[in-house]
């Protein structure tokens, strides 16, 4: 505070009460700032009050009720400490290989949704299908595969191949195809125009335009894409066994229904280990590739 | 080169242990078509009404699973969204300074993320009974993970200026965050929250799976029981709501990231 012997007036104690001191002559000098936006403040608590009042509503229709939380919390906390000490039981040969089959399910799920939507992405996007009605149509198409869940997709393949992790493969790789077709066609719409441009320009054709204007630049995004969808994959591939599509997940269900706690334990810290390699290395990978991308 | 040769490696070891078997595959894609045949319905146009009424017989008993699926997936998105918030602010880096506060909420939010909340749902489902008050919670859970390191990476992201100006003229912690951290982040965090509302109506559609309420259980059913035609109207249902809620909310995300820009 050496600065306020420059000054003839007293000096305040603090920034706020220099502000505070202030006040009045602000309010005059900023009318517009001061203000009380009452409109906005209504709006805030009309839009709050909706969320809460539903809310409310949801809690009474689904049967929401104290008595039953607080015994389930009690159970919860009964079930913890019965997880203690987390052990395999013995089994640990087993639920090795079930781990591998899950990453086996999540590895081969992406790759073959990633290789049938790479085509079928540039249909969707408006830079090579200018025609709405064709885009739209496969837009949609793709829009159904994404938002039929794994499991539900799980269910209908085992219809077909028969219990077991083929099944889960396939599930994963169709709801995938879905979002892969989305992800790329963003990509590939929202790519550098110009090489495109430069291609078109020195004689190239629709085809060549595609392969060698936008596939090159486009490349790397989709690579980097792929690898973040495997990542969510192992966790999905890890659930797919609660409806018999192999993987982790038939044990999880199995020894959760028989409170066989210690192994689920277990089990969940084999799959969170997991989880972080796999996000360890492939964020290293998406990482690199998309450095190279931008060198 | 190294990279292909290990990429083949990779899928002949993941092709073993996922026991792919094309030929089953090839000998019973006929089953596949064939399944989608059936569960398409009949509908002739001079017995329209009547076919429509045969093939959405259920319908009252679907839309009120379907508006319970959508509570759900509200409530989940609400209370998860809720955890979050409290959560994302302890497991930013430029809020916190104590490692170990920061080190226990990510560790905290990453197992809530981690784990499916298909997992949770199967272990709550024994805990507190069947019923759809599972699925919110196990949602919830799932959510307040997701949502607490998206928040947590929002809030690491600010700008610095307001955080340090409010410190400086002597504000508490929870001041701090109130004025100067929340008006630069809220905008992002309902367009996260939204997009998590998106995924959540998806989560709770197939909760009934295991019991934890919603039109799941009614699905389940007439996929196992070869139901053909109501495996089909549930499934466009969904879609259908699915693709609703999508559209709902982008626009809703467009105009809240929009203002944002615009200001």
């Amino acid at each position: 505070m050496s600065a306020s012997r420059h000054d003839s007036r007293p000096r305040p104690a603090s920034l706020r009460e220099a502000a505070l001191a202030e006040r009045e002559a602000l309010r005059a000098r900023y009318p517009k700032q001061f203000r009380t936006d009452w409109a906005g403040r209504l709006r805030g608590i009309a839009v709050l009050a909706t969320a809460v009042g539903l809310a409310a509503y949801g809690m009474w229709a689904l049967d929401f009720s104290l008595l039953r939380i607080v015994h389930g919390l009690g159970r919860l906390f009964g079930f913890a400490v019965e997880m203690l000490p987390p052990s395999a039981g013995g089994r640990f040969g087993v639920f090795l290989r079930a781990l591998a089959e899950t990453l086996g399910i999540a590895f081969l799920g992406t790759l073959t949704a990633a290789l049938f939507a790479f085509p079928v992405a540039f249909l969707a996007a408006r830079n090579v299908v200018p025609n709405p009605f064709a885009r739209f149509a496969v837009r949609r198409g793709l829009d159904v595969m994404r938002s039929v869940d794994v499991l539900i997709w799980a269910l209908i393949w085992i219809n077909v191949v028969g219990l077991g992790p083929f099944a889960g493969a396939l599930a994963i790789a169709c709801s995938d195809f879905g979002a892969f077709g989305k992800l790329f066609s963003e990509a590939i719409e929202t790519g550098d125009r110009r090489p495109a441009e430069g291609v078109v320009a020195s004689g190239g054709s629709g085809l060549h335009r595609i392969r060698f204007g936008l596939i090159p630049g486009v490349l790397p995004v989709l690579a980097s894409q792929v690898l973040y969808v495997f990542e969510s994959n192992t966790r999905s591939a890890t659930i797919i066994g609660i409806v018999g599509a192999g993987g982790i997940g038939q044990y999880l269900t199995e020894l959760i229904r028989v409170l066989e706690l210690q192994q689920v334990a277990f089990l969940v810290l084999m799959i969170l280990v997991t989880v972080a390699m796999i996000d360890g290395v492939s964020g290293r990978l998406r990482r690199a590739i998309i450095g190279g991308a931008a060198r | 080169m190294l990279g292909l040769l290990l990429l083949a490696v990779l899928l002949a070891l993941s092709a073993y242990v996922a026991e792919v078997r094309p030929l089953v595959l090839a000998a019973n894609i006929g089953k596949f078509t064939a399944y989608i045949q059936q569960i398409i319905p009949v509908l002739r146009p001079d017995h329209f009404r009547a076919d429509w009424a045969e093939w959405y017989w259920g319908l009252p008993k679907w839309l009120s699973l379907l508006g319970e699926t959508l509570m759900m997936a509200y409530l989940g998105t609400l209370l998860g969204a809720l955890g979050g918030f409290v959560l994302c602010f302890a497991a930013a880096g430029n809020l916190v300074k104590s490692v170990a506060i920061r080190f226990a909420a990510k560790r905290f939010l990453e197992i809530c993320r981690t784990v499916p909340e298909i997992v949770f749902a199967l272990i709550f489902v024994i805990a507190f009974g069947l019923g759809p008050m599972v699925g919110v919670l196990a949602l919830a859970i799932h959510t307040a993970g997701a949502l607490g390191k998206l928040f947590s990476e929002v809030v690491e992201n600010i700008d610095g200026k307001p955080v340090e100006g409010l410190t400086a003229s002597g504000a508490s912690w929870v001041e701090t965050v109130r004025f100067a951290v929340l008006p630069q982040v809220l905008s992002n965090f309902v367009s996260y929250a939204l997009l998590r509302f998106e995924i959540n109506v998806r989560g709770a559609g197939v909760m009934g799976f295991v019991g934890a309420g919603g039109i799941g259980q009614e699905l389940l059913v007439a996929i196992r029981n070869f139901y053909y035609s109501d495996v089909s109207a549930i499934l466009l249902m969904i879609v259908l709501t699915v693709f609703a809620i999508d559209l709902g909310t982008e626009k809703l995300r467009h105009r809240l990231i929009g203002g944002e820009g615009a200001r």
